[in-house]
């Protein structure tokens, strides 16, 4: 076994949950982190922390609380942002990467839109991206009449640049794409295709929903302008998800969601709106959310986000050489470097099938079209099996899964 | 619950042997219907031709997981000459079983091998792959003759 900087044995013990059983007494093996992370006792403490001490509705009142409350969520802005390598007035939270995306894409086509629209305009997206990469851009094609194009993936699951110069081109307002795909564990180049839709002038959007939780990220250097996550993929809770955007890009964008907290002036006809962070926050904040994501972040910092991302490549290396000797078993994606999202295809058992043998075995994986349906279309199937691994993953839960396959195989009688 | 009590030998039998799976050519006054599992994406495309109150036939193709696959094949079955009438009870008590909710005494005899389904009930994410035939069944026979739906 190569050796890896961090202990998940021991980290392991942090979470709660992942000591539980599940199915009638069997230890819980969980390969879904991919959809949802579980948490940490510190994630859970800073939250609850924040609701006996700190609660009072932030930015509002001249009381202790109010301004405990402000600093607690101002500070979980700071740690967000220094941990992506953003100005912290550059962060907006939201309640989710959807909502973020949904965020980006109301605003570039809203009246006061920095893009101005003109026929024959074009979105650019690729074929593998999760539906909260999609549709928002759906939407936005039926308000402003721009054309949706895709850069197409190759059979090995990455995305085929063959033809990026006549995809990128001066009609193209808008990339879009996601960072490392959650279907298929592939990385994508952010930093080349962002240069190529920059020398066009188009504004450049990434999916980061998959990297974030599992590498270091810096948004300066992927030279990005627009980027999207969630707190509960990384060890925060549920509710609080992240838009970091260029300072002037934000500036130039107007507001989604209107209403308290966001305005500058008021009148009965009229408002005017803050500058970013707050014009794009409006209402009373998710503050124990942001509290508790700034904490997970504080966790991945001191496990190191190098060393996670060592790990899970261990993992999901090791995985695939085991995969890969299986009769009947064929792993999607590109063989690496890759991501930890590990999707597969057995021989004669629907993945529904799959996964239900799994989880009689304690096994929580992935079954179904990942919120990514045209990405199942390219591939020519209806679902697939999806394990993906985290920081408290082990080679045992690898073992598990292998072995939970094998059951699965003789199960349905397809074994050879 | 284990796995061999959620998959009955019956279950297995007709997924690797389905019935009626295979789309008879469209009649006139025949009813097609698509029906599709958002959360998974299985799909059933169903033909059924209803004369006088009596569903003279029912043929189907589909793509998706054991249960959903044999569920539709035992539906099938079962729906072949049925009345309209008897079909939608059949479909009534498929559902109660589904929703664990206890069946009428004699459920048994009318569901045959449905019943074979009843430890489905108790995975609520495979409940509706298990009914997604019965309810492209209850739709077709329920709509006008002559119908292509998707
Ligand atoms: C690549 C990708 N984008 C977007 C999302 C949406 O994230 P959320 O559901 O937290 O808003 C997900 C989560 O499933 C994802 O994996």
């Amino acid at each position: 076994m190569p050796a890896s900087s961090l202990n998940a044995e021991i980290l392991k013990q942090d979470f709660p949950l992942l000591g539980r059983t599940v199915r009638g007494g069997k230890k819980l093996v969980y390969l879904d982190s991919g959809a949802t992370s579980q948490k940490p006792t510190q994630v859970l403490e800073a939250e609850r922390d924040f609701y006996e001490n700190h609660n009072a509705a932030a930015h509002r009142g001249a009381h202790q609380l109010a301004e405990e409350a402000t600093e607690a969520f101002e500070g979980a802005r700071e740690v967000v942002a220094s941990f992506i390598g953003a100005q912290t007035r550059e962060v907006i939270f939201t309640k989710s990467a959807t909502e973020s995306l949904n965020l980006v894409a109301y605003s570039l086509s809203a009246a006061e839109s920095p893009i101005q629209w003109r026929p024959g305009d074009e979105v650019l997206l690729t074929e593998m991206e999760h539906h909260a990469n999609l549709i928002p851009w759906q939407e936005l094609s039926k308000r402003t009449g721009a054309h949706l194009r895709f850069i197409p993936v190759t059979d090995d699951g990455e995305l085929d640049l063959t033809d990026i110069d006549t995809l990128i081109n001066e009609k193209t307002r808008i990339l879009s794409f996601t960072h490392a795909s959650n279907v298929l564990g592939t990385v994508n180049p952010v930093r080349r295709l962002a240069d190529l839709a920059h020398a066009v002038g188009a504004i450049v959007v990434l999916d980061a929903c998959q990297s974030v939780p599992h590498e270091a990220v810096d948004v300066t250097a992927l030279g990005i302008d627009l980027m999207a996550f969630s707190g509960h993929k990384m060890l925060g809770p549920t509710g609080v998800g992240v838009l970091w955007g260029r300072f002037e890009i934000l500036e130039s964008m107007p507001p989604f969601l209107t209403g308290g907290s966001m305005i500058e002036v008021v009148t009965l006809e009229s408002a005017t709106y803050s500058l970013p962070p707050k014009r794009f926050e409006a209402g009373v904040p998710n503050m124990a959310q942001a509290v508790g994501l700034a904490a997970a972040i504080g966790y991945l910092q001191d496990v190191g986000m190098h060393a996670i991302a060592r790990h899970e490549e261990d993992l999901v290396t090791s995985a695939i050489a085991q995969l890969e000797t299986m009769p009947g078993v064929t792993v999607l994606g590109p063989a690496g470097p890759r991501g930890g999202a590990l999707s597969f295809l057995v021989d004669g058992i629907h993945p529904h099938d799959v996964g239900q043998v799994l989880d009689d075995d304690g096994i929580a994986v992935r079954v179904g079209h990942h919120c990514a349906w045209p990405l199942m279309r390219r591939f020519g199937v209806a679902a697939t099996t999806r394990a993906t691994f985290y920081l408290y993953n082990t080679h045992e839960d690898v073992t598990s899964l292998i072995s939970g396959i094998r059951r699965a195989q003789e199960f349905f009688g397809t074994s050879s | 619950m284990n796995l061999e009590k959620m998959y009955q030998e019956i279950i297995l039998d007709h997924y690797k042997h389905p019935q009626f799976k295979n789309l008879a050519p469209m009649v006139s006054g025949g009813v097609e219907v698509h029906h599709i599992n958002p959360t998974c994406g299985d799909e059933v495309t169903l033909r059924a031709q209803v004369v006088d109150g009596v569903i003279e036939s029912v043929t189907w193709d589909g793509l998706g997981c054991s249960i959903s696959q044999a569920s539709t094949s035992v539906m099938a079955g079962l729906a072949q000459g049925a009345t309209v009438e008897n079909a939608l009870e059949l479909t009534a008590q498929f559902l109660l079983l589904m929703q664990g909710k206890g069946v009428s005494t004699d459920a048994d005899e009318i569901l045959e091998d449905g019943i074979a389904f009843a430890g489905v009930a108790q995975y609520p994410a495979r409940v509706k792959c298990a009914l997604l035939g019965w309810m492209a069944l209850k739709d077709a026979i329920t709509r006008e003759p002559g119908e292509i739906n998707e």
